[in-house]
């Protein structure tokens, strides 16, 4: 029997990145599996409260002084009094990897009552390929007990590099307004032993619950959008980095995986909150899909940074006429790649910044 | 919820290429009892048919293939191909069909898993291809779209086929499981999903249900490997079928599903001793699944048959050369249209 070699804790090449308004008590929870890792935390709202960390966590804190500092004017693409704001983090992050994570969710348990490790069944997923090109009936080719079924081409079975793997949420699903408004007690308890590679040319909604990615690779696409204070729309962020990481990842052949791990997501919002911020984004997203699905990339297009730069073009082009929101976006998006080439200067990824409050 | 669904839309189509069905019929009869069989043998079986009593069943064997579809297209049944004669003279809407070397499986409580059932609430609730729900099936119980998607799309579409997966022995090809010999699937993955549109995947014959009104004609023999064999690992014939389908439905916006119900497949045979001959639809895959990815069929083709013939069309123009047995396969497929609509609208009967 072949032996399973032990996930790579990849302690100093993964930052995790939360979000936060209250209170990040959920890391007691967490302790066992994040305490290795350094925790970029990125506090939303008012700047004037102080978030208390767990003693023992290895941290640093960005209030939305230190992003204003930090970006100046450009600090402008960076949304206020919306988790939105997280990707501020992955811009300041100097780390290969990235797993976000929510401030409601917890560790949760796999059938057989075992906790479950989320971080290490992300790391690897984002260590192993992923199987864009053609569909695998039994998932996961290179988890243990499973393999390519007959008929899969010899020649895919090496797989292209994981970008980004999705996870699921056990308890609280990730419902939209209308439809927490129709089956309020729905709860998720179908725990589905699998992750799977979401196929070339097939958009998906990305929620940045429980989400890990692979900073180096497709970090500059991972813009969350403006949302929130001042802005027209909110819980659109991760969909809108979702759809352009998606499309990006295509063109670029690279893999996205959703599936597990589970965490147990504890707290339903307020699902008439939710329907107001939501609203514009149920009738836009009738446009976006089509949009996204017919987005051409030239092939030109050889980094992440063109790439973006390319669809907030046609972003302007084709979506200003949905809504002025999409120019103010396409400028956003602009925005954002230079503000992250500018803390991300190429090969130089380990050069220092002057952050918020840290340990 | 699925429509209610009478017993007597459904057909349960067996090959028989082995010739003791006994306790592959009693292993399913709480499941199959209720239902009309069609048990078509092997044409190139010898021994006699052993079937258990107390089912309701009609036995096609050679003479009856033969007297229905004529001694010389009758070759193209032989091996796995045998059951496309029971889609041929099936008068139903839904088909199930299991290979005769697999039994129910239990699902993660222990429980024997009705696939019969599953496969029907596969084919009668919508697929949806367009965009990837992340909860995989949205129509199953304690389940929905998730945020993010569009509510335009959430009527889904009509899901025209379903594939079901196995336990134990998994569907590898003959390398594979040549290589990890004691391997055997024992991960019950609960879950159903529709296959997006335009991605391709190997669609197992093993474990497989359709709708006949929908999607019969795209379900073919057709490509015949030179050396194939009474193994799975040794054909491709389900395969190449499989690619079809998946054009077809993908150009008529008919959804595939996939994931549940599992069936248990018992172990079968030698994959060492099939690697030899299934190297050859090894190697085939390379060339077959870049021409299924490039397919455009035209805006003219509407029906099932017309599509199935523009694909017969493109094989022949673009593979004939490639292989002897591409030209042969691109042949079977329009002696199939042309039978399915001769046959496929009459009635037939057995003989004695």
């Amino acid at each position: 029997m072949a032996t399973v070699s032990p996930t790579p804790l990849l302690k100093d090449e993964l930052d995790i990145v939360i979000p936060t308004i209250r209170n990040l008590d959920f890391l007691e929870m967490w302790r066992p599996f994040f305490q290795p890792y350094h925790l970029i935390i990125v506090q939303d709202g008012d700047p004037t409260k102080t978030i208390k960390v767990p003693e023992g966590f290895d941290y640093e804190l960005y209030n939305r002084n230190d992003i204003n500092r930090i970006l100046g004017p450009k600090a402008s693409c960076i949304s206020f009094k919306d988790s939105a704001c997280r990707c501020f983090g992955y811009m300041v992050s100097k780390k290969k990897y990235i797993y976000t994570i929510d401030d409601d969710c917890f560790v949760a348990k796999d059938p057989s009552g075992k906790d479950i490790n989320a971080l290490e069944q992300h790391i690897q997923n984002l260590l192993s390929p992923s199987t864009p090109f053609f569909f695998n009936t039994l998932y996961d080719p290179y988890r243990s007990g499973a393999d390519f079924v007959r008929g899969y081409p010899f020649s895919l079975r090496e797989g292209v590099t994981t970008a980004v793997s999705h996870g699921l949420w056990l308890n609280i699903p990730d419902y939209d307004a209308p439809t927490q408004l129709v089956k309020p007690l729905e709860r998720n308890t179908r725990y589905v032993d699998a992750i799977m590679t979401i196929p070339k040319g097939t958009l998906f909604p990305m929620c940045g619950m429980n989400l890990a990615f692979n900073r180096e690779l497709i970090g500059p696409a991972m813009y969350f959008g403006l949302m929130g204070d001042g802005q027209p729309i909110g819980r659109y962020d991760d969909m809108w980095a979702g759809w352009c990481t998606k499309v990006i990842c295509d063109h670029l052949g690279w893999g996205v995986k959703t599936g597990l791990p589970y965490i147990w997501h504890s707290k339903a919002s307020n699902p008439f909150v939710n329907l107001k911020k939501e609203y514009k984004g149920i009738y836009w997203q009738e446009e976006l899909i089509p949009f996204f699905q017919s987005v051409a990339l030239p092939k030109d297009c050889t980094t992440v940074q063109k790439c973006y730069i390319e669809i907030s073009k046609q972003v302007k082009a084709k979506l200003g006429k949905v809504d002025d929101y999409f120019n103010k976006l396409a400028d956003a998006m602009v925005t954002w790649i230079e503000a992250w080439d500018e803390l991300n200067p190429s090969g130089d990824i380990s050069a220092k910044i002057p952050n918020g409050a840290s340990k | 919820m699925s429509l209610s669904i009478k017993d007597d839309e459904i057909d349960i189509v067996i090959g028989a290429l082995r010739p003791d069905l006994t306790s592959f019929m009693n292993e399913w009869r709480t499941i199959f009892s209720r239902f009309h069989l069609i048990i078509v043998k092997d044409p190139d079986l010898k021994e006699e048919l052993k079937i258990p009593e107390g089912f309701n069943l009609d036995v096609y064997k050679k003479p009856d293939i033969d007297r229905v579809v004529g001694t010389s297209t009758s070759t193209i049944f032989s091996g796995y191909s045998c059951r496309y004669f029971g889609y041929l003279v099936s008068r139903k809407k839904y088909i199930i069909s299991v290979d005769d070397d697999c039994y129910p499986a239990k699902d993660n409580k222990g429980i024997l898993v009705d696939a019969v059932a599953q496969h029907i609430t596969n084919l009668t609730t919508p697929a949806t291809p367009f965009f990837f729900n992340t909860l995989y099936d949205p129509f199953t119980e304690g389940a929905d779209f998730v945020r993010g998607y569009p509510f335009s799309l959430r009527s889904g579409v009509q899901c025209a086929l379903s594939c079901g997966l196995w336990l134990n022995l998994a569907d590898y090809d003959a390398p594979t499981q040549a290589l990890k010999p004691e391997e055997r699937n024992s991960r019950y993955v609960d879950a159903v999903l529709t296959v997006p549109a335009r991605t391709l995947m190997p669609i197992s014959g093993i474990n497989i249900a359709f709708n006949r009104e929908v999607i019969g004609p795209a379900l073919l023999p057709s490509l015949r490997l030179g050396g194939e064999g009474k193994f799975r690992w040794e054909t491709m014939e389900d395969i190449w079928s499989g690619m079809c389908v998946k054009v077809v439905c993908d150009h008529l916006g008919l959804g595939v599903k996939t994931g549940m119900p599992y069936v248990w497949r018992n172990d079968r045979g030698d994959a060492i001793a099939s690697l030899r001959k299934e190297w050859e639809g090894v190697k085939l895959m390379e060339e077959v699944v870049p021409f299924f990815q490039s397919v455009r069929l035209s805006r003219e083709a509407t029906t099932t048959e017309d599509c199935v013939a523009e694909v017969a069309n493109v094989v022949k123009e673009q593979l004939e050369s490639k292989d002897p047995m591409f030209a042969r396969a691109a042949k079977a497929m329009v002696d199939w249209v042309k039978l399915w609509k001769s046959v496929g609208s009459s009635t037939s009967s057995p003989g004695a």
